[in-house]
């Protein structure tokens, strides 16, 4: 009865896939049955027999290199995942956007602030001047008394306008600095408000983004341009339009 | 000796896959007997297995999904569409009492390698594959499972009569040579 119980367990013995407690007592039981030791080995050479004679094929040299070559190349194009690529589709331009939005910023921040600086100082000097019991060194409302006063004390030289029937009068000049930077400060007078023209040399300033237009510096109205190389401010409490009104002056004898 | 699990977390595709490369060959070439047939059955394996390695499922048996590529890809193939897997004689069916070792049966250990192979490329390809599978692969029951897609008191009643019919073939085989002589 014990062989019976046995003989369909006889494969799972020999292919190793009989319970460890099982295993045991099936071993005990062909150590004592020569039937079923028999049967066991038969089963046995099979297994075998199959594994030898299935080990028949190989593939060529040729074959295994083309194979891994594939391989080889496709995970190389391929490394990145679709996700991995999505998501830098997404990532990097939009970093690149972040970095340009920042730059941008980090560039338009500083010349405002550069623009800013520029205007205060202006302004301070205009306030400044006005204040002192001194206001020009060269008083006089005749341009060729004013300009000549400038020659040897500044690195450049500029025109001045005509101002017969006009509401604007010369008042006089000075010598000014800016960034240090020397430069003509002359002083107008329209309607009981006193405006100051400055003038730099531009390549001496180097600041580019001072010819934006009309800026409200401490409550003054300006008004800056560049012309034959010199950069112009126009400072002054008075109206925007006598602002103008004096630039264009100022433009049109440049 | 069982083939312990794999490891593919760790791995590329390329370092799991390629050391496999002559086994699937093997099995493939059985599967097809056809050289040809069986490498385009061995590209089109790896070219799939490559497509879809990113939904291998980490941790799962990596040498039985490669198996169950190619065998797929077999069964859909020109040939594969050609083989008629019985199941009804398999389904709920308790594992065949092997027959007694006879004198008959013995002799199987005098067959020769050759007159193996002969009849191995005999069988239908749902025995061979299982026996292939189970003592060329030393797949556990559980992997050929896998494998297969089948329960595993399928491949324990499928290799019974897998391995029936061998043994009928070598028989066979055996008395006819012996009357050869």
């Amino acid at each position: 009865m014990a062989c019976e119980q046995w003989r369909g367990k006889l494969d799972l013995y020999a292919d190793g896939e009989l319970a460890p407690a099982e295993e045991s007592v099936l071993r005990a039981h062909l150590n004592s049955c020569a039937a079923c030791a028999v049967d066991v080995l038969d089963r046995v050479q099979l297994k075998r027999s199959v594994h030898a004679a299935g080990k028949r094929y190989e593939p060529s040299a040729e074959f295994r290199a083309r194979i891994a070559n594939t391989i080889a190349k496709t995970t190389a194009t391929k490394a990145p995942s679709a996700n991995v690529w999505g998501w830098r589709i997404i990532f990097v331009p939009a970093v690149i956007m972040l970095i340009f939005a920042l730059a941008l910023n980090f560039y338009l921040g500083r010349e405002r602030a550069a623009r800013q600086r520029v205007y205060s100082e202006l302004a301070d000097l205009h306030v400044a001047t006005l204040a002192s019991a001194t206001p020009a060194d060269v008083i006089s409302s005749d341009k060729h008394t004013v300009k000549p006063w400038f020659q040897g004390k500044i690195p450049f030289t500029f025109n001045l306008p005509e101002m017969p029937g006009s509401a604007f009068t010369l008042i006089g000049g000075r010598v000014t600095y800016l960034e240090q930077t020397p430069g003509a400060h002359l002083i107008y007078l329209v309607r009981k408000h006193e405006i100051s023209v400055f003038i730099f040399p531009e390549r001496a300033l180097q600041m580019p983004s001072l010819a934006a237009g009309p800026v409200n510096a401490l409550s003054f109205n300006t008004e800056s341009w560049t012309q034959n190389g010199l950069r112009y401010f126009v400072v002054g409490d008075a109206s925007a339009d006598d602002i103008h009104a004096l630039s264009k002056l100022m433009r049109d004898a440049g | 000796m069982r083939v312990s699990e794999d490891r593919p977390s760790a791995s590329s595709f390329e370092d799991l896959a390629m050391p496999l490369f002559d086994q699937l060959y093997n099995f493939a070439r059985w599967l097809t007997q056809d050289t040809a047939e069986a490498e385009d059955l061995v590209q089109e394996t790896y070219a799939k297995a490559l497509r879809g390695f990113g939904s291998f499922q980490q941790g799962t048996n990596f040498r039985a999904w490669m198996y169950r590529i190619l065998r797929n890809s077999f069964l859909s193939s020109r040939a594969g569409l050609k083989i008629v897997v019985p199941l009804d004689e398999e389904e709920n069916e308790n594992i065949l009492p092997a027959e007694n070792a006879t004198p008959e049966s013995i002799l199987i250990g005098d067959a020769n390698r050759e007159m193996v192979q002969q009849a191995l490329g005999e069988l239908p390809v749902h025995f061979r594959e299982i026996l292939l599978l189970c003592e060329v692969e030393e797949m556990s029951y559980q992997e050929i499972s896998a494998t297969l897609g089948i329960p595993a008191g399928t491949v324990m009643s499928r290799l019974s009569r897998a391995r029936k019919a061998l043994r009928s073939l070598l028989q066979q085989k055996l008395k006819g040579g012996r009357h050869g002589v």
